[in-house]
């Protein structure tokens, strides 16, 4: 991660490098030492990903519910929050303050204390055990972030590039989708990330509102490998599973680190 | 009175808006719709039906019945909730103080610009982007006396001389919980602090430094006051996180050994799935979602 801070030693005083690198250095091997054993082991007996592509439904079944879960979100999450940032930023309507304090309100709100509720909810529209149930589920727990992040976005824009489009006759649609959507291009992958971070990880959620072996995501397939079979559980093919899970988001992190620091310093997280 | 000299001040200064920014009323709400209608269908309908599930028996399958306050009633009889909610809060008290403490020794370590810096950050970093139940995984791996490096590793530096059950016993499931807690946190936590760290202009310090305090009067007397909101936002997370713990216990112990690690969700979920009683489980998710509100309102009130 980069830090702008040019300033070296002036904040905690002069420590002497002799021990500083040292420290530092074994706290790193301890944080990075389960991601590796966890990699290592996974690979030592190269069946374990064979049979977890066997285990269950097939781990492209779950891989692929996965997939699909987390696309909708990312496009789900996307796809709301760019248009409500624009509305919030630049355009003046009843309710406005109301909604914005309501969806803010989603923060406030435990997350495990309304999927109860949503999982009756959804039965009665008909996403009950649906994957598209559950990704809706993943954009409203994603909307107060990313609202809040668009909205920021667009504020920041200048507002004579919106008007220099609307005087050319653009309609503000089109001032939106070819102009203003590309000046916030940073902000929507900030978004995207943290949408595809948690929709791809969370366990809870799926645990609840899918109850048909066939519709799980990874997280839930392979916590039940621990359910193991006549009482013996695979930990390499465990280990693989993690390495399924992990690997994506590792991969992920580290080319898009710049913009998921950016989400914290949003402040969007203060709520 | 200056009302009259010069242009006016306001939205004219940005001379006027051309007339195709009229009727922005309209446009703005379709704009907001689709937040407007997730927001209602999915939070604040959910919220109504909480509460309404709270007061009618509500089995997971068939007719609900108005039962209020039933549900309410039953809560301090149900065998689960006391010993959840002292193993909880036991589990927050715990985690909270590990977390704050770890994290912001590690954010001091890596705030300043130095070779290598960024690399330490990252590696502090990286178990947070591996997901909660991923990483749950990885440990109850990596903890397994036979297959896991760990208790090979204790035993051949000589400190023990006999497997160690680490999630067998409640006492010891509960500190392997926060040694993965601590793995998977500490650096998503880190990151809160830097922000804050680095929002402390240079200036001061040099101040400070120049006046002849030393490095620990800066702490005590200038980082750890001026780091105040960005502790305050640390620890809400970490307590709200820490009373909403499920993915670890249902993991590692589900709620085991005698329900000794039972949290409160656990209770929740139980209570919907395995006794079938969606009502008494929307009657604890009220309980549970009022006592949140109310803290984490305290503690913006008092920390910040």
């Amino acid at each position: 991660m980069r830090n702008e801070r040019p300033a070296e030693g002036v904040r905690s005083g002069e420590r002497p490098m002799t021990r500083y690198y040292p420290t530092v250095g074994a706290l790193a091997v301890l944080f990075l030492f389960p991601l590796v054993w966890s990699g290592w082991s996974s690979l030592e007996e190269p069946d374990n990903y064979l049979r977890m592509a066997r285990f269950g439904e097939g781990v492209g079944t779950y891989a692929t519910n996965s997939v699909l879960v987390s696309g909708m979100t990312v496009a789900g999450t996307l796809l709301v929050s760019a248009l409500g940032g624009y509305a919030f930023a630049r355009f003046d309507f009843p309710g406005k303050n109301v909604l914005f304090l309501a969806t803010l309100a989603i923060l406030m709100v435990p997350y495990a204390t309304i999927l109860i509720p949503l999982y009756v909810l959804l039965g009665y529209i008909g996403l009950q055990n649906s994957l598209v149930g559950l990704s809706l589920v993943f954009v409203m727990f994603q909307l107060p972030f990313a609202l809040f992040m668009m909205r920021n976005a667009f504020e920041a824009i200048p507002r004579e590039l919106e008007e220099a489009a609307l005087v050319d006759g653009c309609g503000t649609f089109r001032a939106f989708s070819r102009i203003l959507l590309h000046a916030v291009r940073p902000a929507l992958v900030t978004v995207g990330l943290f949408a595809f971070l948690a929709s791809w990880n969370d366990f809870f959620a799926p645990l609840i509102l899918l109850n048909d072996g066939a519709s799980f995501t990874l997280p839930v397939a392979v916590v039940s490998m621990t359910q193991g079979t006549f009482g013996a559980i695979d930990y390499g093919m465990l280990q693989a599973g993690v390495m399924v899970m992990a690997i994506p988001c590792l991969i992920l992190f580290v080319i898009l680190q710049r913009h998921y620091v950016r989400g914290f310093m949003s402040g969007a997280l203060r709520g | 009175m200056s009302l009259t000299l010069g242009k006016p001040r306001g939205r004219a200064a940005h001379s006027a808006p051309p007339v195709r920014w009229r009727g922005r009323r309209v446009q703005g709400w379709l704009y907001a719709m689709p937040t407007a209608v997730i927001v209602a269908v999915l939070f604040i309908a959910p919220l109504i039906l909480v509460v309404w599930m709270s007061l009618n028996k509500w089995p997971l399958l068939g007719q609900a019945t108005f039962n209020a306050p039933g549900n309410y009633a039953k809560i301090p009889s149900n065998p689960l909730f006391y010993d959840a909610v002292l193993f909880t809060l036991k589990y927050t008290a715990i985690t909270t103080v590990l977390l704050s403490a770890v994290a912001l020794g590690l954010a001091l370590l890596v705030q300043e610009r130095r070779p290598g810096v960024g690399f330490f950050r990252t590696a502090f970093f990286l178990p947070g982007a591996v997901g909660f139940a991923a990483a749950a995984l990885l440990f109850y791996g990596m903890l397994n006396n036979d297959f896991g490096p760990i208790d090979p590793m204790l035993r051949a530096i000589g400190v023990i001389d006999e497997p160690i059950k680490w999630i067998g016993t409640p006492n010891m499931a509960l500190f392997s919980t926060i040694a993965l807690v601590l793995w998977r946190f500490a650096g998503f936590n880190m990151l809160i602090l830097l922000t804050g760290l680095q929002a402390i202009p240079t200036e001061v310090y040099e101040a400070a430094r120049s006046d002849g305090a030393n490095r620990w009067q800066v702490f005590t007397k200038i980082t750890l006051p001026l780091l105040r909101p960005t502790l305050a936002l640390m620890l809400i997370l970490s307590v709200t996180g820490s009373l909403l713990a499920f993915d670890q216990f249902f993991i590692f112990t589900n709620g085991g050994p005698d329900n000794s690690t039972t949290t409160m969700v656990m209770v929740v979920y139980r209570d919907a799935f395995f006794r079938f009683d969606l009502g008494g489980a929307a009657a604890l998710s009220v309980v549970l979602l009022v006592a949140l509100v109310g803290l984490n309102t305290l503690m913006m009130r008092r920390l910040r």
